[in-house]
């Protein structure tokens, strides 16, 4: 069999088809339609971009190419033609013993699916070893081959370690080996980098890249993220609500877009604020240094102003103490050394010594409003709290205040009796600002509020966020590892890096050259949508020898 | 641009939230058979507890001539040692074995779960002295620990009911505790305490709702346990003390009975049964159904 030798295959004729693919969703004891007739079609070495925002059905696609459906879903109709065979006919032996050594996945967050209690090069074998593909010896080899060309340190032990002492991009690389094993036909990417740093999905889509093109592997690679689809796919696919909206090739989809719809995808890319300074402050935080359980500093001597009725971005990857700046605000984790003042007057470092008005006066939104909401708690219980709990408003001045603030996230009042679990993540983050507004704060805290909703949703939210600054004159601290973001809400930007201020400024004078050196890596990381820019990037950093300077 | 319209409808069909009482009807009606058999049983007991008085043919300690007696008209299931009607003692067993059992469970439960939420919250000291206690509380045999304490205060209805809770809160104080800590980690907690609300605030609307269901599920189990350990501590003499009938030391009483091919003692024995195994089927049920497991084809 072809698919046993590592040479490239013949490019060119069609490898996988698939025709009118109907898939459907089971909960509250009905069935809903997720996919609604999809057709696509794949040759050898070719990839295939899906991208639209959640619940547009693109993660059910990469899976039903593959003759698989999560539990709890099923394929009603249509076909899926790979090589010639129709995968949703054949027996689900037969389907087993095509996926893993022809058919390959790449999940989201490699950490969930590996097994903590194997080395990776076991795991990175076992399919190789288990479909009688390879020897043991012969698949070991190979496997530290594939780590070398993945451009995994130390390929030859880093096999040997478990999946917890391996960095998160370098465990998504291990994936990517993983499924590159067996030398498949096609790999289904299932947003590999979207849990990634910018400076670590660079290292990554690189590697991905390269790889697909040695081996002349077919690929879909599902994302809601444009500018990494334009670096990878030769073919991008929009969707929506389980159908196409249109289909075309990257460098025409980018340039243009044939759709109303894919043009709004492009939006948050291009939402920008003209910065205003100010020299009046609402917070300043003065050589402040934190440490969790009192031994590793995770905050070094770090001051930052933050302008009133303004914003400041903080960026920085991850580790880099982003969060814990916010927790250090809050007073969640109190300051070893230092001072904060709010409003020119000190505040009190740790939670428990600030008073009922003070807490009023800072609030805080979460990345997650899947954990930040109580699932258990009505929309109007969630809003209520705060508005009884500061301000002791009852009855009919309530219920006013509620529908106020409704209105102000622009929600209506039917949501009120709904509980978290009925709103799609847009809304949640609403509610979560919605919670934080009925307060009246002066400082929001934004702790990566965007990064978990999709770039439609991701605009809507910052706009509303900028309107309400507008409105309300609240100043935030927006914490964000997304450029766009910076781009589109902050007046002052602070970079940080390991625990440390590395430059704060106006946005301007930060995102425009010259940088500070780790600024300089942490630009031009962010993906663009240029679809050259990943080679161009690459070309750059190898002449400079920026990306060792960097590690 | 999209800030004027009020409601963004983008993701999703809009979905209409189902009362509490009708999403109650449909997983009703999804109950297998066993859980409605479950139901029923436990109901009727419930029903001949609390409507002893009506039911019964005569009163709880009604001495009559024949002790002994057999089955027959009169005496539907005979009589005891002393000469009681054993269908009265039956159900007015009921209502004291079965009312004691869910005092106890309440009592219990009131306990374990605010200390074991107070231990996952608070953690630290607090923590430590409370788990370390309950190790050494369960560290004892249970029944052994009851015996020794019962001989100690005495075995009154008051000591009985405290004691048994006692010893049955460290079970849940570990449940609770070890529920307790995966909510306490939920960001939502951590936005009650930026707000500055007070512990009990945050354990009685953020934390216990979201725990409600294993709670529950655990209660059913424990009742049944402290069913078993009363009967078993009123079959050893301790327990629920004479006249007032309990299942328990009925079947202690009329033990003899066996010997000559009489089933009579079988009967409360068997009563004890048949409500464990009933409350259980419910049980089961409940959590089957609150913990999300589905029955993939």
């Amino acid at each position: 069999m072809k698919n046993n030798s590592g040479i490239a295959r013949e490019k060119g004729t069609d490898l996988l088809q698939v025709r009118d693919l109907h898939v459907e969703g089971f909960s509250d004891e009905r069935w809903h339609p997720i996919v609604r007739g999809v057709d696509l079609s794949l040759k050898r070495g070719e990839v295939l971009g899906l991208i639209g925002e959640s619940g547009a059905g693109k993660s059910t696609i990469g899976l039903a190419a593959m003759g698989y459906t999560k539990p709890g879903c099923r394929i009603t109709q249509g076909s899926v033609l790979f090589d010639g065979v129709d995968l949703l006919s054949m027996t689900e032996a037969r389907r087993r013993r095509l996926r893993g050594s022809r058919i390959a996945y790449v999940a989201q967050s490699a950490a969930a699916w590996f097994n903590p209690a194997h080395r990776l090069l076991d795991q990175t074998v076992e399919t190789a070893v288990a479909h009688g593909i390879a020897s043991r010896d012969k698949a070991n080899s190979d496997a530290i081959d594939l780590y070398r060309r993945l451009q995994l340190p130390e390929p030859e032990s880093i096999g040997f370690r478990y999946p917890h002492q391996v960095s998160g991009g370098q465990l998504q690389r291990a994936m990517t080996a993983m499924a590159m094993a067996c030398r498949p036909d096609l790999i289904v990417f299932d947003e590999p980098t979207t849990a990634l740093d910018v400076t670590t999905q660079v290292e990554v889509l690189a590697s991905i890249r390269r790889i697909v093109e040695d081996f002349n592997t077919a690929a879909i690679y599902v994302t809601h993220d444009l500018a990494v689809v334009a670096q990878m796919a030769d073919r991008i696919m929009v969707l929506r609500h389980g159908q196409t909206v249109e289909e075309a090739d990257t460098r025409q989809m980018l340039t243009a877009p044939a759709q109303e719809y894919t043009r709004t995808l492009w939006a948050v890319r291009k939402l920008a604020k003209p910065e205003v300074q100010t020299h009046d402050h609402i917070l300043s935080i003065d050589n402040v240094t934190a440490a969790y359980a009192g031994r590793v500093k995770v905050l070094v001597d770090v001051s930052i102003k933050v302008p009133r009725g303004r914003t400041v971005a903080v960026v920085g990857e991850s580790g880099s103490g982003k969060s814990t700046l916010a927790r250090v605000v809050t007073g969640l984790l109190p300051a070893m050394s230092g001072s904060i003042s709010f409003d020119a007057k000190p505040l009190p470092l740790s939670l428990k010594e600030r008073s009922k008005d003070l807490l009023r006066r800072i609030q805080m939104i979460y990345q997650s409003p899947d954990s930040a909401l109580n699932p258990r708690q009505t929309v109007e219980e969630i809003i209520a709290r705060p508005l009884e709990f500061y301000l002791g408003l009852k009855g009919q001045q309530r219920d006013r205040r509620i529908a106020e603030l409704m209105h102000m996230i622009e929600m209506d009042e039917s949501f009120l009796d709904r509980l978290p679990g009925e709103l799609s993540g847009g809304q949640k983050q609403r509610i979560c600002l919605a919670r934080a507004l009925a307060a009246n704060p002066e400082l929001i805290i934004c702790d990566e509020v965007t990064s978990a909703l999709d770039q439609i949703v991701q605009e809507e939210m910052l706009t509303l966020l900028m309107r309400l600054q507008r409105e309300l004159g609240v100043s935030y601290i927006f914490i964000t590892h997304d450029i766009a973001t910076v781009r589109a809400i902050a007046d002052e930007v602070v970079v940080m890096h390991q625990g440390k201020v590395v430059e704060q400024g106006l946005k301007t004078e930060i995102l425009t050259p010259p940088h500070a050196a780790y600024t300089e890596l942490l630009l031009s990381s962010v993906p663009e949508m240029d679809p050259d820019w990943l080679t161009t990037l690459l070309a750059r950093r190898k002449n400079q020898g920026i990306a060792s300077a960097a590690g | 641009m999209t800030s004027a319209e009020p409601v963004i409808q983008t993701t999703g069909a809009p979905r209409v939230r189902r009362t509490r009482r009708s999403r109650m009807r449909i997983a009703l009606k999804k109950a297998p058979l066993s859980a409605w058999f479950g139901m029923g049983v436990t109901l009727c007991y419930v029903l001949v507890a609390l409507l002893a008085p009506l039911i019964a043919p005569y009163r709880e300690t009604q001495v009559f001539s024949e002790a002994f007696a057999p089955w027959g008209h009169e005496f539907m299931f005979g009589t005891d040692q002393l000469g009681r009607d054993m269908l009265t003692r039956l159900i007015y067993g009921a209502r004291n074995t079965i009312g004691i059992a869910f005092a106890t469970t309440i009592i219990s439960f009131a306990a374990g779960v605010t200390l074991g939420l107070l231990a996952a919250m608070y953690r630290g000291w607090p923590d430590q002295l409370l788990s370390r206690a309950v190790d050494v509380l369960m560290s004892i045999p249970s029944l052994i620990f009851a015996l020794m304490l019962l001989s100690i205060f005495g075995s009154s209805i008051t000591s009985l009911v405290l004691i048994i809770a006692l010893l049955d809160s460290t079970r849940v104080f570990r449940l609770a505790r070890a529920v307790g800590l995966n909510v306490v980690v939920m960001e939502f907690v951590e936005v009650a305490q930026l707000r500055g609300e007070g512990p009990a605030w945050i354990l009685r609307k953020e934390i216990l709702p979201n725990i409600l269901p294993p709670l529950i599920a655990e209660f059913g189990l424990r009742f049944c346990f402290v069913f078993l350990t009363i009967a078993a501590l009123s079959f050893l003499g301790v327990g629920i003390q004479p006249p007032s009938a309990d299942w328990g030391s009925m079947v202690r009483e009329n033990a003899t009975l066996i010997t000559y091919g009489d089933v009579t003692p079988l009967l409360p024995a068997g009563a004890i049964a048949l409500l464990t195994v009933a409350v259980n089927f419910v049980v089961d049920w409940f959590l089957h159904s609150t913990s999300g497991l589905r029955d993939e084809k």
